[in-house]
């Protein structure tokens, strides 16, 4: 590669939408540390740190799905029926903590999975099947909790969602860093992931190529479910109680984050990490604009203009 | 009525300065072979394209249109193969879509309309429930929308692009008589269609075009089909293909065997295929060779269908079947079918062989693939800075070969090229020609589809002849001609 070449890189590197979102994750720090002097202390820090964790990890799930040109809209009454199942097994059924996390996850991944097949196999837009699975999970964890939080978790369960590693990082940020490296793996070192963007990127191709594309559409909303679950432990642990109407709006964050970190809506471009400064520069905003007293009302509506500014942005990019 | 037109894309002219005149009120043909410039003559003719320099006049008066619209309305419609209607509206709905007669309070008048367009349709001499959505209609009652709604709008020249592609015996007879009708009424027809024994029976005059040049004009009652065989197909071949080895090492050992593939579009489809031979599949646009291919490796669903591979039956229901099997299709469409553009050219190439490629982790084993990656892009003098580079940014040439990489990497030993050289220069052509005979010496047995003559002539040990979905004939290489080629692939039966 020659000088000149290397310099447009430079160039179009800036203009990406992940580099776009880096900037504007600086100076939303800048701004927020010198208006407000709480901004930058510990406890803020690792407050936006632990509120980023389930965002940053639902959108880890969201990056296979929307990778794959698909979406899915159940991640957050997921998270929230599996925390609650989680909560349950804990305290009707007495399972130790461990075995009541692995069993709330394996439930995430079966509920993806029942969507990925809708989708893949049925062939019914997954805008449909997950918006009718949100709909589902919600009742069913409304159902289980009879509408109360389950409260009265283990002492030791209260680790996963508050409890700090080395005494320093909060435990869901760690858990979040985990997810992310995975995926990670997954997406750059596996076949998986190559099939996966390139999925995206032309499906017939990839059929033709001898690879079952259904399947691994199918696995991607799999993969949701399973990151959802996790999430749902960290919600549950965090919360003391199963509360089924936890996460209520979380899937648009989550879809904010990835689209914010450059991954293409229609599917085949984008990258894990670009979809993890998009859940900080979310985390940032909603905790700085918190701590100036912004309305939540306004910062919903701020969310969404801000979703539909970076979609547009990415389409008249890919128009190039 | 033409001038030279001429019509230029980027890296080719597909119409060299075409002039000819079409009488008004008489059924004109227009044949020749795949890309002849049939097609675009017509897109020109209908204000699809606009051409890059020449005139045409209609009744005297000079005219050009920039798009389909202004064509219609000057009198010039098209019916094209694929039908431009909305399968859930109904026919009146469809003959009037985007010209709706309106009342004056700005509603829709559904009564005017309704009784115009039976009027339309009476005049057609067609009876037909006009209510029924246009999806539940047959072919040709939908074809007869497609006319209705030309005639609807005062048409005076109507063009038909090999309109019987789809109807059965009657239902053509059915559309003569019609055509009949309008030339009465004064309409001029413009016909296109591979069916010489159709443009026999209904054409005055025909013109014959030619790799974008025009060759002739003349009155069909003084033309036997022989005569417009040659017109079609009359050109110096350049050789710029390989030699066919002598003798044949293999010659006899039966690789693949396909007994009666059947389905929506081809019908009873068998034939071998020998280890190190190049069979080449000829016929016209719509005869049924990618369908049947396609129908072969799985990616279409068919019927019926037998196939054996070294004498052993094996069932192939996808194709990831296929592959496993060592059958590879080689898509017709490079960027449809064959790339993911948005990939790197490593990327693409190692696509099919990624499990192979990794271990027991299942990771990607990079310095492997890199490999393997660099010594196609070696062997196959595929132009790029990196393998890193996108597909997207590579040209037609070079994409080709990016896609036969990929497929050649897989050990496969059964290869069937789609159209491998449409739209490639002829640098890499004659690359790619070398590559499958290469291919075939070394024992790989490999099907080829292709719609340039002096191609299959040129490559092919056998040469399969479709037409409508059937094999017409089994040509050895040697003996096979353009003009015998043409006699089977316009549909006729042994000489």
């Amino acid at each position: 590669m020659n000088g000149l070449t290397m310099k447009r890189n430079y160039k179009e590197m800036f203009k990406t939408p992940e580099m776009l979102t880096l900037i504007g994750f600086f100076v939303l720090c800048i701004i927020f540390s010198v208006v407000s002097e709480e901004f930058l202390s510990l406890t803020n820090v690792s407050n936006i740190i632990r509120q980023v964790s389930i965002n940053g990890i639902l959108a880890v799930g969201m990056t296979f799905v929307i990778l794959t040109g698909g979406i899915d809209l159940s991640v957050g009454s997921v998270m929230a029926l599996t925390g609650t199942i989680m909560a349950g097994m804990m305290i009707n059924v007495g399972l130790p903590p461990f075995a009541a996390v692995l069993v709330g996850i394996i439930l995430g991944a079966v509920i993806g999975y029942i969507n990925g097949a809708f989708t893949a196999y049925a062939r019914i837009p997954a805008i449909i099947v997950t918006l009718a699975m949100m709909e589902i999970a919600r009742g069913a964890a409304l159902l289980y909790t009879g509408g109360y939080p389950l409260s009265g978790l283990p002492a030791s369960y209260s680790f996963i969602g508050q409890g700090y590693l080395f005494g320093v990082i909060p435990m869901p940020a760690v858990i979040m860093i985990i997810v992310f490296v995975v995926a990670y793996i997954i997406l750059n070192h596996l076949p998986l992931g190559r099939y996966i963007y390139a999925i995206g990127g032309n499906e017939e191709a990839v059929r033709l190529s001898g690879i079952k594309v259904k399947r691994i559409k199918a696995s991607v909303y799999l993969i949701s479910g399973i990151t959802a679950g996790i999430a749902g432990a960290i919600m549950s642990s965090r919360l003391s109680s199963g509360q089924p109407m936890a996460g209520e709006g979380y899937e648009l964050d989550a879809i904010a984050a990835v689209v914010l970190g450059g991954t293409s809506i229609a599917g085949g471009r984008g990258h894990i990490f670009g979809t993890l400064l998009g859940a900080l520069l979310l985390g940032v905003l909603s905790n700085g604009l918190n701590l100036l007293g912004v309305s939540p009302y306004v910062q919903r509506v701020l969310k969404g203009a801000i979703i539909i500014g970076a979609i547009y942005y990415s389409s008249i990019r890919q128009k190039d | 009525m033409m001038k030279n037109i001429t019509k230029s894309f980027p890296g080719v002219t597909a119409l060299k300065g075409v002039s000819f005149n079409i009488r008004r009120g008489e059924v004109h043909a227009i044949v020749g072979e795949n890309g002849a410039g049939k097609s675009t003559l017509m897109k020109i003719l209908s204000g699809v394209y606009q051409p890059t320099s020449g005139e045409f006049f209609l009744d005297g008066r000079k005219v050009s249109f920039k798009d389909p619209k202004e064509a219609q309305l000057s009198g010039i419609s098209i019916i094209h193969q694929e039908f431009s209607l909305i399968p859930y509206l109904n026919s009146v709905e469809n003959i009037y879509l985007g010209r709706e007669i309106r009342k004056a309070n700005g509603l829709l008048d559904k009564k005017k309309m309704r009784e115009k367009a039976e009027e339309t349709l009476k005049r057609l001499n067609a009876d037909f429930d006009l209510n029924k959505p246009i999806a539940h209609l047959s072919v040709a009652n939908q074809q007869f929308i497609e006319i209705a709604k030309a005639i609807s709008i005062d048409t005076k020249v109507l063009i038909f692009d090999e309109p019987t592609a789809s109807l059965t015996g009657n239902e053509i007879n059915n559309l003569f008589k019609l055509i009949e009708t309008l030339k009465a009424d004064g309409v001029t027809i413009i016909y296109i269609s591979h069916h010489l024994d159709e443009i026999i029976h209904i054409c005055d005059r025909l013109t014959v075009l030619r790799d974008g040049e025009y060759v002739d004009t003349k009155d069909v009652a003084k033309c036997t089909k022989q005569e417009i065989v040659k017109m079609m197909v009359g050109r110096e071949i350049i050789n710029v293909f390989p030699e066919r080895p002598s003798h044949h090492q293999f010659r006899n050992e039966i690789r693949l065997q396909v007994k009666k593939i059947t389905n929506s579009n081809v019908s009873d489809i068998s034939f071998d295929l020998k280890k190190g031979e190049i069979l080449g599949v000829a016929g016209l646009v719509g005869s049924g060779r990618t369908e049947m291919v396609r129908a072969l490796v799985g990616a279409d669903p068919a019927e019926e269908k037998e196939v054996y591979i070294n004498g052993e039956k094996a069932t192939i229901k996808n194709p990831t079947d296929a592959l496993s099997h060592g059958i590879c299709l080689i898509p017709e469409s490079r960027k449809t079918q064959g790339l993911i553009l948005d990939m790197s050219i490593k990327k693409n190439i190692s696509l099919p062989i990624l499990n192979e490629l990794s271990n027991r982790l299942k990771i990607i084993n990079r310095k492997r693939e890199n490999n393997i990656v660099n010594k196609s892009i070696k062997d196959l003098l595929i132009k790029t800075p990196s393998s890193m580079q996108k597909a997207k940014n590579l040209s037609g040439g070079n994409q080709q070969k990016v896609v036969l990489a990929k497929w050649i990497n897989t050990d496969s030993n059964i290869l069937i090229f789609d159209e491998p050289t449409r739209g490639i220069d002829i640098g890499a052509k004659e690359e790619i020609y070398r590559l499958m005979r290469d291919l075939a010496d070394d024992g790989i047995s490999i099907i080829m589809i292709s719609s340039e003559l002096p191609e299959v002539l040129g490559m092919s040990d056998r040469v399969l002849v479709m037409y409508k979905g059937r094999v017409q004939a089994m040509l050895d290489g040697k003996e096979a001609t353009q003009e015998k080629v043409m006699h089977y692939a316009t549909g006729g039966v042994n000489q």
